[in-house]
């Protein structure tokens, strides 16, 4: 730079140059070094803020969740309890349409002892139970017969003990869920499963996941366009009012957040049932004729109809405030510019509401997607979410690894949708208030 | 640009009539009380006064987002009141723009164009020619949000302008900007009206802003217009003490009247000091009043001498370069404010000092007593 020629070297470090084009501070050293070092007090403060929420939400939210994923692929369970015939059924080959050999049925033998002896044979026949049912009683009964196996040929004995041993789709099984990890669970997950030919679509009567899925992602959507449709006019009747009617309305919007859920949810039951206030009054009007009152109720006709009004306030909040933003001045401007009511709310008011309706959409959306208690009581059979058959999995059947399956499938379906609506809406115009 | 805008526009001015107009929103008290008011064609007439005068109410009624509450507005000689906003045909210019922030600003200004059905290639040759009116020939694609204050507020002149409204209405279209800014725009929107020949009704609480821009001013106060006349007689001839008060600077002298004839009365100061002053809102001897006197027209140490006369004691001096603000008692009232010229053959005064200061009776105006 030509003027560094006249400048002293004093006066380029008072005004910050240096030859490497390096900008110092009055000291010599590098200036963004002496900017990190005067905010690293102030960041770690700010750090050290937080940290009591970080430990919490890391012990309670993300390693749970982590350790409950991990569960959707684990498997060790086969080798731990059967190590020699994992060992054997390496030389196997499930296509050949033969037994495993002599050698495989006695490290079958010495396993099952082994495992007798720790009463953990019984674990792996649930675990295989899973998969194919009978595992759970071939276990069982095998585990009694093999203390009594003093030595070979074990082939026929374990077939004696059991003719499933000497089924080949036994062995393909326990050679699939030998290793330990496992695609299983989320084979089972989308209605597929390993077999001999490799990954084939479970039998059409068995299929029940897939569908399960599209009909939550249906009813949550149609549940949030409900709540768009009844929340919109509300939202916008309380924008406009005075402050002092708007907050008194107010309440009878937050009303619903002071009473249980399943007060809220089983008054519904009340009112939709077939001899219940809805049908009632309709038949006594003359409407409907009393052998056919409608059913409102068990079934999706049911779920939608209460959890639109579950999360109505979801939908109505975070539209009034993003309307409570918007000066009357603009539909006025429109009006002067000779636009008549309809045009200036549509081209006008409309557009800049939108940041609500994202917000409100996305909130119910969300909320909907992951709803279980209210479809689980006036959902019946056709109105029941994924959710519903996650905690089925979780607390009756046991099968933790495919509750964590379908669990990480809806969790990565409904980031995959916030990825699709920030590209068509964009997360920039998300707005709560 | 301007003139070829006005030759292809065929613009007129639009005449406007309020008639005994009254305003109420809760049924007790009277925003506007009975207005009667006549704006001529091509005419910019500033509604002035402080907050909850009940200026802008007038202004929204005129626009149509109020409804009248008693009496009649026309339009052109039309009656209005059942006519909605839009299709009143009347342009606005609003507080803080409201220009649509979801779309450019060329959009902004085919939006009265589009909602009239104007033909595509008509549409654009108007907007082009009404941005380049203002000076923004460039900026058609920007959206609002990435424009300045100043060019902001000229996009809203020109989308008030774009579909040559006869009568266009500005509701403190200045308050938000910076003093410079401020008055660069009231200068070009007056420029604009001189050369459209628009009607303009333009409210404001900033006196200096209607002295500068106005054909004629109305002051408001209390729902009524106090005095409507042009910048120049609303300063030197206000008709009562709140006019003067609201409008320039201005000091007042309490008294009583004890002599009064036709164009000149003697007023007995609460300390007892006589002035003569114009009789301009006293009827009777005995009357209490308030005599206005403007800084600028009273003089220190007088070389001639004017028909009042008086003993003032210096009791703050500002210096402000063109002029020195002097701060005296005079006849018991010290916040009383003179005006001295910064002249270089003037005698020398400081703060202390007892000076005469004087005035002449026409420029000291009786008017009813100050609340």
């Amino acid at each position: 730079m030509s003027s560094s020629e006249t400048l002293s070297v004093e006066e380029q470090l008072a005004a910050g140059q240096s030859d490497d084009g390096i900008v110092r501070a009055a000291d010599g050293t590098p200036l963004k070094a002496r900017l990190a070092k005067a905010l690293r007090r102030e960041k770690l403060r700010s750090f050290l803020m937080i940290s009591p929420l970080l430990l919490f939400i890391v012990f309670s939210f993300l390693l749970p969740i982590g350790d409950m994923l991990f569960r959707s692929v684990e498997n060790q369970i086969v080798q731990n309890t059967l190590p020699t015939v994992v060992e054997e059924l390496e030389r196997w080959d499930p296509a050949s349409g033969e037994l495993p050999d002599e050698e495989t049925f006695a490290a079958l033998a010495k396993d099952l002892k082994v495992a007798v002896e720790e009463r953990i044979h019984t674990r792996l026949g649930s675990r295989l139970n899973y998969e194919e049912s009978g595992f759970s009683g071939l276990f069982r009964t095998t585990g009694r017969a093999v203390k009594k196996m003093e030595s070979g040929p074990y082939k026929a004995q374990f077939i004696e003990a059991d003719k499933d041993w000497g089924e080949l789709r036994t062995w393909v099984i326990l050679d699939s869920f030998k290793a330990p990890y496992t695609s299983g669970y989320f084979l089972s997950a989308v209605d597929a499963e390993n077999t001999a030919e490799g990954v084939q679509m479970k039998p059409e009567n068995e299929r029940i996941y897939l569908q399960l899925f599209m009909r939550t992602l249906w009813m949550s959507l149609a549940i949030t366009f409900m709540c768009l449709l009844l929340g919109y006019p509300v939202a916008y009747l309380l924008a406009q009012l005075p402050a002092r009617t708007s907050n008194l309305l107010m309440i009878l919007v937050l009303l619903p957040f002071w009473t249980s859920l399943l007060v809220r949810t089983s008054a519904w039951k009340v009112l939709l049932q077939g001899q219940g206030v809805i049908n009632d009054i309709l038949v006594w009007i003359g409407i409907v004729d009393d052998a056919s009152r409608l059913v409102l109720i068990n079934n999706q006709l049911g779920t939608i109809i209460a959890m639109t009004h579950i999360l109505l306030p979801f939908m109505i909040l975070p539209l009034y405030s993003v309307m409570k933003t918007i000066s009357p001045s603009y539909v006025r401007a429109a009006k002067s510019m000779g636009a008549n009511d309809w045009t200036a709310f549509w081209k006008v008011y409309f557009p800049q509401s939108v940041p609500g309706i994202g917000a409100g959409a996305i909130l119910v959306f969300i909320l909907a997607i992951g709803y279980y208690i209210t479809p689980a009581l006036v959902g019946g059979t056709s109105g029941i979410f994924i959710s519903n058959r996650i905690a089925f999995h979780i607390s009756t059947s046991l099968n933790w690894g495919l509750a964590a399956a379908l669990g990480a499938i809806l969790l990565v379906l409904v980031l995959l949708l916030f990825y699709i609506y920030d590209k068509i809406v964009g997360i920039d115009n998300v707005k709560l208030g | 640009m301007l003139r070829e805008w006005r030759r292809m526009s065929n613009t007129r001015g639009a005449s406007v009539v309020f008639d005994g107009v009254q305003k109420s929103y809760d049924g007790e008290n009277l925003v506007v009380k009975n207005l009667n008011l006549d704006i001529a064609q091509g005419e910019f007439l500033t509604m002035l006064g402080p907050s909850g005068s009940g200026k802008t109410t007038c202004l929204m009624m005129l626009a149509g987002f109020e409804p009248a509450t008693h009496g009649e507005i026309y339009l052109n000689g039309n009656p209005i009141n059942n006519v909605p906003p839009h299709k009143r045909g009347i342009g606005m210019v609003f507080q803080n723009y409201a220009l649509f922030p979801h779309m450019s600003v060329a959009e902004n200004l085919a939006f009265p164009l589009k909602v009239r059905g104007m033909g595509k290639s008509e549409s654009e040759d108007r907007i082009k020619r009404a941005l380049e009116m203002v000076e923004l020939g460039e900026f058609g694609s920007r959206r609002p949000a990435q424009l300045s204050g100043g060019q902001q507020q000229r996009v809203a002149v020109a989308r008030a302008l774009v579909f040559d409204p006869e009568l266009v209405l500005m509701d403190e279209p200045l308050g938000a900007l910076d003093k410079q800014l401020r008055e660069q725009m009231q200068y070009e929107i007056k420029h604009i009206h001189d050369n459209l020949g628009v009607t303009v009704v333009y409210v404001t609480h900033d006196q200096t802003e209607a002295l500068t821009m106005s054909d004629r001013v109305a002051v408001f106060n209390d729902g009524i217009i106090q005095q409507l006349s042009p910048p120049d007689v609303l300063y030197e001839s206000p008709d009562n003490s709140f006019v003067a008060q609201f409008i320039g600077e201005n000091n007042k002298l309490a008294g009583s009247v004890v002599e009064i004839n036709k164009d000149i009365c003697t007023v007995k100061l609460d300390d007892g000091t006589l002035v003569k002053a114009d009789p301009v809102n006293v009827h009777n001897v005995g009357d209490r009043t308030s005599v206005s006197l403007r800084p600028e027209r009273i003089e220190v140490a007088p070389d001639n001498s004017p028909n009042n006369l008086v003993d003032g004691k210096i009791e703050e001096m500002i210096y402000l370069g063109d002029h020195i603000r002097v701060r005296m008692n005079v006849a018991g009232n010290n916040e009383f404010i003179v005006k001295v010229r910064n002249r270089r053959d003037k005698r020398p005064i400081s703060a202390g000092d007892v000076v005469k200061v004087g005035w002449d009776a026409a420029d000291a105006k009786a008017l009813d007593e100050a609340v």
